[in-house]
This record gives structure tokens, C-alpha cells and sequence, in this order.
């Protein structure tokens, strides 16, 4: 029923995209195709979350005649897709309600409307999939419907770039998934993944699906080093369409890692867990790192996804270190907090990537050295955007910190683990995670600081004013949901644990009946949080001091001229901006990780130049690892170039020559 | 149950009204370590009153989020310092936070004041703000590293049975809590702005990290500050206690006998860290801005090796 009800959710979908192809110049599309987005979504949401809470003992499943005419397209819903979809569809339905206002001032809607419904039936196609075939079309049509999205703007400084960028590397991942896909299929060619299932591969054939799927599914997702797409690709799409691409495609590919790696792979070797550890790791740490150096808010948005992929990753190689131990207890907890972190990263960067389109619209300005102030002309976009930048710092008592706390306490029985290897990547990866999550904090204050607080830096942020109630409502109700999955975390653990015991054969112990609705994941004398009552007593003792200090000391106010220690100055170029903001973690960090050098040029006494700072930061994994491929690849087809222009004799000995090879090689093959 | 809640009230009143009380005492062990006669014990809390009846003064582009600020790091402080055993373990909400949602509560509170610091749009704020953040980014991670370090020593994170397990004899001497000690306290130095990493007491502005911050707070802002970085000291002195020295801290359903026990314990641990930090910081100078990440990153890699040694063999 619910994947009936799905598959003609993306069909509809279809129709509207075809629709919007027709109807794309009228005033009247942009309310049509988003609110019909927002409708199927919101329809398809609802089957979800029915699939995923109610216990079926087989999957529904359904095969079309389409595709392969031996094979057909083969559907299904298990708990995992449902969960994904569920992720999904709220991130397109919220997507949809804000882009029924921030579309409205779209100056190219051809460019975006048609492709936006194609782009959000793609990703629930890929969730579906239940064949090689089917799976990669989906994913490639995701693809491509997203890179059209990046190149809407395509005149914009940068964007065709950006979306060049980004076909190379889709087109990169997609052969690394076909190539894991031919390679799991076998000769026989059984590409329904019930056969995949069923076959077991051979160790080396295994170890070599595991690499191309982290190359495939971890490209999309934006694991370092193959990330170099994703922070120049998600921002230069309009920003609904950032959040889509940012809080939500990242997930689809993470969901192909965990369908491959952990349901269709069969049972892990130990090692596969430390590379993905040891991936997680790094992306953690070189994402947040990266995007503190960013000021173009967009793009910090972009850069801090790959930090939040690292921690998801860090999640799925500590459950395949506990699977593939035998510990599936341990393996259901490192999961959970994998896959809560994938629902709490899509609502709250969605939110995220709303409030910087607010901004954008707003002021017509993404760089945050432009803005500042904002607090006093955007209130409602300031205060869930500061919502949004708490979630994801980590803090509690909002959603993100309670997936990286399980994260912690997963780490905490990893000292079980009987490999040595692990034992000493393990404590590694966790200090990557806790820096990481420090980080974090210290990337949001800034760019929240930077962009909310502060003084107006330039007459467009002065000038800026609240956003549409659409886009509001949009990002209200994301932040909603960050608190609620803040203070009721039990709820959503529990709703994952049919996805959870499904791929390591063990889920988290029901949460809902715990007393006041704490989390136990193992004992409550080993650890345990209540999100609800932190919350509670921080607003019950802040209300408690505000009341009586007002009531029993002073309650008068009194507004003056900043202090400043006595000499405020009045230009707002005096404040701190993005860049100085990050320059002392520039030095602890960058020194080392960007090769960051600093150049003061003072002139001498009498000489009226100003004194100038410039700043030097090396991209080290573009320099070192992308720009001698493209450089080869450009020399390569540079010295080929001559090719076209032979003579006529020359092309015919060319071919004589091939021919000859051929043969002979025809006559040497055994 | 009754009691339960009493003993919580107790130790929630208690924490708020002992902690001007440290921070006073440090301030006099220091004046008379320097043959000063210092301020009285008192002084923290008349300040606090002086202030808290004084009209705020506001600068004028300051948000609303400068003004609700100050209630939100106190609420957030108080709470993580309400769930310290301080003198009985076993709190009736003890449950509700373990040692890692402690320290995010407390990394919350810090989240809110480097933004209180980019309000007003000021330079002092703003250098106040990023130093900070910067001290954060690696003294958070230490912090971790040693909760990881005594968590897999007492096999949970929940803050009464650490100290439960800290006083039973199967702990014992061992290399990797001695690490994890010492990075404790180097955490806590830089956490509580004290020297040498901030110097509290500084009156020129480029030297200070947390003053500059709250530069532009006054009037009952300032006094809930002030009393959210007192309870923040108290906070980490009973923490170093309660991990670390759990000697005469009444375990859960003890009577009225162990309970007075236990405060008077608790009494002479905060005394015996107020003197120990006094001393300490009377001995040292404060160091520049970019000697603190070596600090720091000293406190981490021990508080790394703690984890890794327990990680290799759990007897170490």
C-alpha cells in the first residue's frame, strides 16, 4: 500500500515536472509545482513513517515492466528505505514550503521548476531501487536533475565551474557504483539485489566492492578527499535547492553505503571498519576546519556537511567494527547514533540553508564580511537560524547533541574490540570527533556572530528586512522538529530500531518506556540523558533568576553608546569580521592543514599606504591530488590534439597499424 | 523521595551560594600570598548585590539576544553544577545529564557568551570571542579525552557511579589516571580563565580573553555573569573532587551523620582547591595568546594517551 502510494508520489512528481516545462513562464507555475511538491511529499512522508513504525514480517515489494526487458523494475520497502524516505520527503516537503515563498523571486523559473519535482522523484527512485539496474538509474537521474539545479544560475561568477566540477565527479562516482554493482552481480548477471543477497562474494571481490562503493557513495556524500565538489556545487544552487542537495542527497548517498555495505555485502571482515573509521575521521575534522576558513556563508553551510558526514561515517565504522565482532549489541548503538545523525544533519541544515536563502534574499548578499546586524531587521529569521547553529554545534538540549552522545558512548565499549588495530584507531578517531564537535561550535558562533550580530558592514544589510511567511513557516517548523528530537530523543531511537535490527540483527532497547522519557542505551548506571528535563530545568532556573532579580533588585535599563572601554568608534569596519574572527584557530590549525601564511606589509614612518595583511592558504588536497590529474588529463589531450589534424596517408596507416594490432592480438589471446 | 528532593534543593542552593565564596577566597589567599591585605571574604557577594541594584546600561544596537544572554548561561551553568555530587552522591536528577552532557551544557553556556561578545559590534568583543573559541577548540576535546579516560576506568559516565567506583578499592593506582589528572587541572585553568591562560584580575584590555567578552555587560547582566563564572570554578573544584578525591562524599540513603560528613569534606576540598590554584597562580605569569594552544595541546595529547593506555590494557 505505502509503496503504491509512494511510486505514484514519484509519478506525479513526473507529471508536475512535465507540467512545469508548459506552464514555467506563467506567474501562477511557482505556486502550482511547489505546492504540489509539498502535497506528494507530504503524502509520500506520511507512507513512510506508516512503513517504518508498522512491523511487516516481508517487505512489500513490486516489479514494473520498465528498464531491462529481462529484468524489470524491481521496488521495495524495507525499514531502512523507510527511514530514508521518511528523511527524504520531510526534507522535500520543508524544501517545497519555503520555496513557495524564496521561488517567487527566482529570475529564471524554467531553469528551476521543471527540474526541482524531477530531482525529488530521482531521490525517492533511488530509495526504492531494489535492482542494480533500477538503483543506478535512479541515481544517475538524481544526478543529473541536481547538476541542472547548479547550473540555473549558470551565468553567475563561478557557478558553470561549479557545475563542471560536479559532472566529473557524479560521472565518477556513478562508474565506481556501476563497476561495485557489476562486480556484486557476478557473470551470472543476477542484478536483483534479492540474488546480490543471496550470493556470497569472495573476500578480495568483497574488499574491492567496499572501495568503490566508499569512491561512489562517498563522493556523492562528500567523504575527503573526494568532497571538492560539494562546497563549490550546493551553493551555487538557488538555496532550497542547497538545502535539498546539502541536508538530503548527501543522505541518499549514505544510504547506498549502508544498503550495499551492510545489507547486500554479507558480513564484514574487521578491516573494512577501520578504513571507514579512519575516513570518518578526517572528513570530520578537515570539514569543519575548511568551512571555519570559509566567509561566503553558502558555502561555510557546504563545508560544515562534510564535517557532518565524517561523524555519520565515524557511526558506520564503529557498528561494522562491532558487527564484524560479533558484539551486535554495540553494533545497534554505533548505528542508531549513525542514522539519528543522518535525520538530525537533514533538518537542521536544511534550516540552515533556508535562513542563509532569508539572508540572500534579503540583502541580495552571501558574503558574510557584507552583512551583520541582521538580528534587528530579520528577528524571526535570526532566532531559528541561532536554533539551527545550536543543533548543529552539538549543544544540548537540541537534537545534534544527542546523536553525537551516542557516538560517544559507542566509542566508550570499543575497548572490547579484540583487534589491535582498532584498539588504537578507535581512541584516534574518537579525539577527531570530540575536536571535531569543538570545532563545530566555534565555525557557528562565527557565522552566526558574523552575519546576525553585530553592526551593518555595508547598506545592503541595513537595508535587509524579514523574509516572506512561507519561508518562515518552512524554518519554524525545521526548528520545531531540532527541539522536539532534542528533548524526546527516545522516540526517534525507537522508530529507527526496525532499520537498525534489520542490518546487524540487534536494535537499542525500547526507549519510550524508560521513566521521564529518558535515553538508557545500556544501563541507567552507565550513562543516561533526559533532554526534556535539561530543557526544563534551563528554562525553569533562567526564568526563576530573570523574575527575581527584576522583582527583588533592579529592573530599569537604560540604552547608551556602546562602551568599548571608552573609545567606540563609529565606522563598522572596526568590528571583527569572518576572517579575523577564525584568524586565531587559523594559526593553531591552519598553519599546518592549509600551509596558512600570514604577510604583514607596514611601510615605513612618513609613507602614507595603508598597512596591508595579506592572507595565503594553500587547498593542499586540490594541489596535491586533483590539479596533477587535470593537469595530465590537459596535457595528455593536448598532445592528442594532433591526431585531428593528420593527412589523409597518416590516418590510413593509423588504421592499418590498429588493424594489425588487433589481429595480432587476436592471435596471441589463449 | 522527599528527602531525595530535599537533598537536591540543598545541593542546587548550595552550589549558588558557596561558589562568590571560593572565588573570594582565592582573591584573599592570593592578596595575602602577595603580603596584601585583600578584599573580605565577602566582597563577591556584595558586588553582586551592588550590581544586581544598579540599572543596566545598554548599548544602544545591543539585540535581544544580548539581554536574554546572561539568564541563558547562568541556567545552563547551574543546572551542570546541580548535578555534580558535591557532598552526596546519587542526586535525585543525577540521571538527567552524564559528565558528557555536563560539559556541553557548560560548552553551551560558552556558545552563548562568545556570541554575547559579537553583539555590540565592538572590537574588544570580537577579539574576546575568537580567542576564546579558539581555547574552546582544544580544551573541549581534553575535556573529552579525560572523560573518556575515567569513564572506561568506572565503566560509565554517569557522575555518581565514577565517584562510587573512585572510592572502592578496585581502582587503584594507575599511570593512566594520574595523566588524566593532570590534564583535568590544566583543562580546568584554561576553562575558569585563569592563569596563566586569562588572567581574571587584568585591567589592560588586549591581554584579557573573558573580560573582553563581557565588556560591555553592567548592572544585573553582569552580576548574573559573575556568578555564572563563579559557579563555574566551584563546578570544576568539585568535579577534581568528586572524581578524584571522593573521600567522605555520603553515598545514595545515607543518613544525617554522613551527610554532615560530606559537606564538611566538600568544605575542606573547596578550600584545599581554592589554596592550591591560589598558590599556583601567585607562582606563575600569564602567557601570551599563542603559547595557550601548546598548553592546551598538551592537556589534550594527555588526556589522548590516558584514553589509548586503557584502550592497549584496562589494568593500566
Amino acid at each position: 500500500m505505502a509503496l503504491a502510494i509512494i511510486l505514484s508520489g514519484v509519478a506525479v512528481l513526473l507529471g508536475v515536472a512535465a507540467l512545469a516545462i508548459m506552464i514555467g513562464r506563467s506567474r501562477g507555475a511557482v505556486p502550482i509545482v511547489y505546492g504540489a511538491c509539498l502535497t506528494v511529499s507530504l503524502i509520500s512522508f506520511a507512507g513512510a513513517l506508516f512503513e517504518l513504525t508498522y512491523v511487516r514480517a516481508v517487505p512489500l515489494t513490486v516489479t514494473l515492466p520498465l528498464g531491462l526487458p529481462w529484468l524489470g523494475a524491481h521496488f521495495r520497502i524495507d525499514a531502512l528505505a523507510a527511514f530514508f524516505l521518511a528523511v527524504v520527503d520531510l526534507g522535500a516537503a520543508a524544501a517545497s514550503l519555503f520555496a513557495l515563498g524564496y521561488g517567487r523571486h527566482e529570475k529564471a523559473p524554467l531553469r528551476v521548476l521543471p527540474f526541482y519535482p524531477a530531482f525529488l522523484a530521482g531521490m525517492n527512485l533511488v530509495v526504492l531501487a531494489d535492482d542494480a539496474f533500477t538503483f543506478l538509474s535512479a541515481w544517475e537521474f538524481m544526478s543529473l536533475t541536481s547538476w541542472a539545479l547548479v547550473m540555473a544560475h549558470h551565468r553567475e561568477h563561478d557557478n558553470a565551474y561549479a557545475g563542471y566540477v560536479y559532472l566529473v565527479m557524479a560521472s565518477f562516482g556513478t562508474l565506481a557504483l556501476l563497476l561495485a554493482f557489476g562486480m556484486l552481480a557476478g557473470p551470472e548477471g543476477g542484478y536483483a539485489f534479492d540474488a546480490i543477497r543471496a550470493g556470497h562474494p569472495s573476500a578480495a571481490v568483497a574488499a574491492l566492492v567496499l572501495v568503490l562503493v566508499l569512491v561512489g557513495a562517498g563522493s556523492k556524500a562528500g567523504v575527503v578527499p573526494l568532497h571538492v565538489w560539494l562546497p563549490l556545487a550546493h551553493p551555487a544552487a538557488p538555496s532550497h535547492v542547497s538545502a535539498l542537495m546539502s541536508g538530503v542527497m548527501t543522505k541518499v548517498a549514505v544510504y547506498g553505503f549502508v544498503r550495499i555495505v551492510f545489507d547486500l555485502l554479507g558480513p564484514p571482515d574487521w578491516w573494512w571498519s577501520m578504513v571507514v573509521l579512519a575516513i570518518g575521521g578526517i572528513t570530520a575534522v578537515m570539514g569543519v576546519l575548511y568551512a571555519l576558513m570559509q566567509h561566503d556563508l553558502k558555502r561555510l553551510l557546504a563545508y560544515h556537511t562534510v564535517e557532518n558526514i565524517g561523524i555519520i561515517f565515524i557511526g558506520l565504522g564503529l557498528s561494522l567494527a562491532f558487527k564484524a565482532h560479533g558484539m551486535a549489541f554495540a553494533a545497534a548503538l554505533a548505528l542508531t547514533a549513525a542514522l539519528l545523525h543522518v535525520f538530525n544533519h537533514s533538518v537542521f541544515k536544511s534550516l540552515l540553508f533556508f535562513g542563509g536563502g532569508a539572508v540572500l534574499t534579503a540583502t541580495g548578499e552571501r558574503d558574510m564580511e557584507h552583512l551583520g546586524g541582521l538580528i534587528h531587521r530579520m528577528p524571526q529569521t535570526a532566532f531559528v537560524f541561532l536554533v539551527g547553529c545550536v543543533a548543529i554545534s552539538a549543544l544540548p538540549p537540541l537534537n545534534g547533541f544527542v546523536s553525537e552522545w551516542l557516538t560517544f558512548q559507542a566509542i566508550l565499549l570499543s575497548p572490547q574490540l579484540p583487534s589491535w588495530g582498532l584498539k588504537l584507531l578507535v581512541p584516534a578517531v574518537g579525539a577527531l570527533l570530540a575536536l571535531s564537535a569543538a570545532l563545530a561550535a566555534a565555525c557557528f558562533v562565527k557565522a552566526f556572530g558574523v552575519t546576525f550580530l553585530g553592526r551593518p558592514r555595508t547598506l545592503a544589510a541595513e537595508r535587509g528586512h524579514e523574509t516572506d511567511r512561507f519561508s518562515l513557516a518552512a524554518m519554524f517548523s525545521l526548528a520545531t522538529l531540532c527541539l522536539v528530537a532534542g528533548i524526546l530523543p527516545g522516540l526517534f531511537i525507537d522508530a529507527l530500531a526496525p532499520a537498525v535490527k534489520g542490518l546487524v540483527g540487534e536494535s537499542m532497547p525500547f526507549q519510550a518506556g524508560v521513566e521521564w522519557l529518558s535515553i538508557v542505551p545500556i544501563a541507567e548506571s552507565r550513562s543516561s540523558y533526559n533532554g526534556l528535563l535539561v530543557f526544563l530545568f534551563m528554562i525553569i532556573s533562567g526564568m526563576l533568576a530573570a523574575s527575581a532579580i527584576h522583582r527583588l533588585a533592579s529592573d530599569k535599563l537604560r540604552r547608551a553608546p556602546a562602551w568599548d572601554c571608552g573609545y567606540p568608534d563609529a565606522s563598522p569596519a572596526t568590528q571583527y569580521t569572518a576572517d579575523s574572527f577564525a584568524q586565531p584557530i587559523r594559526r593553531v590549525f591552519g598553519t599546518v592543514v592549509f600551509r596558512a601564511r600570514e604577510v604583514g606589509e607596514m611601510p615605513p614612518p612618513g609613507d602614507v599606504r595603508p598597512a596591508r595583511l595579506t592572507v595565503e592558504l594553500h587547498d593542499l588536497i586540490w594541489e596535491t591530488l586533483y590539479a596533477p590529474i587535470a593537469g595530465g588529463i590537459a596535457s595528455a589531450s593536448e598532445r592528442l590534439n594532433r591526431l585531428q589534424f593528420l593527412t589523409i596517408r597518416q590516418y590510413l596507416s593509423l588504421v592499418f597499424a590498429a588493424v594489425i594490432l588487433l589481429l595480432l592480438v587476436l592471435a596471441i589471446w589463449p | 523521595m522527599i528527602f531525595d528532593t530535599a537533598v537536591q534543593g540543598a545541593q542546587m542552593i548550595l552550589v549558588l551560594l558557596l561558589s562568590p565564596l571560593l572565588t573570594g577566597f582565592v582573591r584573599k589567599v592570593k592578596a595575602r600570598l602577595l603580603r596584601r591585605r585583600g578584599p573580605p571574604l565577602i566582597q563577591p557577594y556584595r558586588d553582586l548585590v551592588r550590581l544586581m541594584h544598579k540599572e543596566v546600561v545598554l548599548a544602544e544596537n545591543a539585540s535581544w539576544l544580548f539581554r536574554a544572554i546572561p539568564y541563558l548561561i547562568f541556567a545552563g551553568v547551574w543546572v551542570a553544577a546541580s548535578l555534580v555530587p558535591t557532598f552526596r552522591t546519587g542526586l535525585l536528577f543525577s540521571w538527567t545529564a552524564d559528565l558528557i552532557a555536563i560539559i556541553a551544557l557548560l560548552g553551551s553556556a560558552r556558545f552563548f557568551l562568545a556570541l554575547a561578545g559579537l553583539d555590540v559590534g565592538t572590537s574588544f568583543g570580537g577579539i574576546g570571542s575568537s580567542r576564546e573559541v579558539m581555547i574552546a577548540s582544544l580544551a573541549e576535546p581534553a575535556m573529552l579525552m579525560i572523560v573518556f579516560a575515567v569513564a572506561l576506568i568506572a565503566g560509565s559516565t554517569q557522575l555518581s557511579t565514577m565517584a562510587g567506583f573512585m572510592i572502592s578499592p578496585e581502582v587503584g593506582l594507575r599511570v593512566s589516571l594520574g595523566l588524566a589528572l593532570i590534564s583535568l587541572m590544566m583543562v580546568a585553568i584554561a576553562e575558569n580563565a585563569r592563569l596563566p591562560v586569562d588572567n581574571p584580575a587584568t585591567h589592560l584590555e588586549l591581554t584579557m580573553v573573558h573580560e573582553a567578552m563581557v565588556l560591555e555587560y553592567s548592572g544585573r547582566h553582569l552580576a548574573l555573569i559573575d556568578l555564572s563564572a563563579s559557579l563555574k570554578l566551584l563546578l570544576y573544584v568539585s568535579l577534581i573532587a568528586c572524581l578524584f578525591a571522593p573521600w567522605g562524599l555520603a553515598p545514595q540513603g545515607a543518613g544525617l551523620q554522613a551527610l554532615a560528613i560530606g559537606v564538611v569534606a566538600y568544605l575542606a576540598k573547596l578550600a584545599a582547591g581554592g589554596l592550591l590554584l591560589a598558590v599556583f597562580e601567585t607562582a606563575i605569569a600569564k602567557m601570551r595568546v599563542f603559547r595557550v594552544p601548546e598548553f592546551l595541546g598538551a592537556a589534550l595529547m594527555l588526556g589522548l594517551l590516558a584514553t589509548l593506555l586503557l584502550f592497549v590494557s584496562r589494568s593500566l
